[in-house]
């Protein structure tokens, strides 16, 4: 199914384009990039994806580009190429129990379920370098914590929704743990900073 | 190397510059000066490019020290501001010989000074910017008393006095442009033209993430989750409890609550320096 995708105004300078789902903001996130990158694009300062929707900031003429985004028809996210990154996780997070039964497996079961899968970013909030991946098929979603943590420890694998997302550095969180990675997923010295970019493909592998 | 050692950090003086942009995808807010134009000219009147890094003070300023002698001005929020205990110009060019104390007094109206050096505050850039980002903690720390900051060297000398343009802090009343949706169908029809009634008040729970107001709450006739979306500086976001939040320049990247409209850039350096019970009215207007 494709919907043409919906430009909304976002006061003088901005567009948010809505489409049907999350797969569809990241097919037009991609498309966006690739326009960008082939220079038929307006110059733009952000482009921001999220669950439905792609943000364009810092556009000259918003209602001209709208008008000519509502005439795309964006092709389905490309065929994936390469190889997925690989992030090893302990799967030993304080709320692994609560997944097991939410999933209905044994408490072991969840670190050879949750590294058969493969993720990609969606996109990036909460903090810089925080990626909201999506993978998990609808049966394995899972609910936040009724009560957040204050502290949840950087490199915390955990889920929530619909998404699998790492903690980037100690920070408050009401998403389930089920392990934890020693991976860097944010250096302002690096470049990129972030580990997890919108459209990077995700593997997790089970360290001992 | 020239420095500034701090003597008095007062409530909260952060570094500052025009802030890092490109980066919203990763999940880094904008951050930079909360009144742009203040910067601006504070960075004019030392004779300094617009994206040097200047000191944001809040409310009651603060006090440094310089190690060689250098020009500042302070702009922003008009307070007393003395070089060694005696009274020197506001908004002006000051030259302080090396080993002065330079304080920045308490405002009398608004909330935010800016506080330029020649040649800039030099701490390390992160990610393109000195600007110190409140939300999720990137660049230098606030100024903390005894603190050592380096100075940059000046790049030439100051530009010629001339006209301000600055329009001063809002007194009493802050009227703010607002460019419905792109969530405004969230709400009865006609919800934004009537927060113009000035029934909202600052709240002091205000920062440089967003400017929040107290007042009546909005109805949403729309029931349900908006899923995650990106947010631009100025969005008028309405979390459940009704009361709009102004986002500022620390503000998250991404949210998951109605924006019901949004209130264009240059429109953001009064509610920068609007203090808490100041009323805001917001004037639809069209994009």
């Amino acid at each position: 199914m494709s919907t043409a995708p919906r430009p909304l105004r976002v006061g003088p300078h901005a567009l948010l384009i809505e489409v049907a789902d999350t797969a569809a903001a990241q097919a037009l996130h991609a498309e966006l990039l690739r326009r960008r990158e082939a220079g038929a694009l307006p110059p733009v300062s952000e482009i921001v994806p999220a669950a439905r929707t792609v943000l364009l900031d810092g556009l000259a003429d918003p209602p001209a580009l709208a008008a000519e985004i509502a005439t795309w028809t964006v092709p389905p996210l490309p065929p994936a190429e390469g190889e997925p990154l690989v992030v090893g996780v302990r799967y030993d997070g304080a709320d692994l129990a609560e997944v097991a039964e939410l999933w209905q497996v044994a408490e072991e079961e969840v670190a050879r379920v949750h590294s058969a899968l493969e993720f990609r970013v969606a996109f990036c909030g909460f903090a810089p370098g925080f990626g909201y991946l999506t993978g998990l098929p609808e049966e394995l979603h899972v609910p936040r914590r009724a009560t957040p943590r204050t502290s949840v420890p950087a490199g915390s694998v955990a889920l929530a929704g619909a998404y699998t997302g790492v903690y980037p550095r100690s920070s408050p969180g009401g998403w389930l743990l089920i392990g934890r990675t020693d991976a860097v997923m944010w250096d302002a010295g690096r470049d990129p900073a972030a580990l997890l970019v919108p459209g990077r493909r995700v593997r997790f592998e089970v360290l001992p | 190397m020239s420095a500034l050692t701090v003597v008095r950090a007062g409530a909260l003086t952060t570094v500052q510059d025009l802030g890092r942009t490109g980066l919203a995808h990763l999940g880094v807010p904008r951050s930079g000066a909360l009144d742009g134009p203040a910067h601006r000219l504070a960075n004019r009147l030392v004779g300094n490019p617009a994206g040097h890094a200047t000191l944001e003070t809040t409310v009651n300023g603060c006090a440094v020290r310089v190690s060689s002698p250098v020009t500042v001005a302070v702009t922003g929020a008009p307070c007393p501001v003395r070089a060694d205990g005696r009274p020197v110009a506001w908004g002006a060019p000051v030259r302080l010989p090396a080993g002065a104390v330079l304080d920045v007094g308490t405002a009398s109206a608004g909330l935010r000074g800016y506080v330029a050096f020649a040649g800039g505050v030099d701490v390390p850039p992160v990610l393109g910017s000195r600007s110190r980002d409140l939300l999720s903690g990137l660049g230098p720390e606030p100024l903390a008393d005894g603190a050592v900051l380096p100075l940059g060297a000046p790049c030439g000398p100051p530009a010629a006095a001339d006209a301000v343009p600055s329009a001063g802090p809002p007194v009493g009343e802050l009227v703010l442009p607002l460019v419905p949706g792109p969530r405004d169908d969230w709400f009865a029809p006609g919800t934004p033209a009537a927060l113009a009634g000035g029934r909202f008040r600052v709240s002091p729970a205000s920062n440089r993430i967003g400017l929040r107001t107290e007042g009546p709450a909005l109805k949403r006739t729309t029931d349900g989750e908006l899923p995650s979306e990106g947010m631009v500086l100025g969005a008028v976001q309405v979390p459940p409890d009704g009361h709009p939040v102004v986002f500022l320049a620390d503000h998250p990247t991404t949210g998951g609550y109605p924006v019901i409209g949004v209130v264009p850039e240059s429109a953001l350096a009064g509610a920068g320096q609007a203090g808490a019970g100041v009323v805001v009215r917001f004037v639809v207007a069209r994009g």
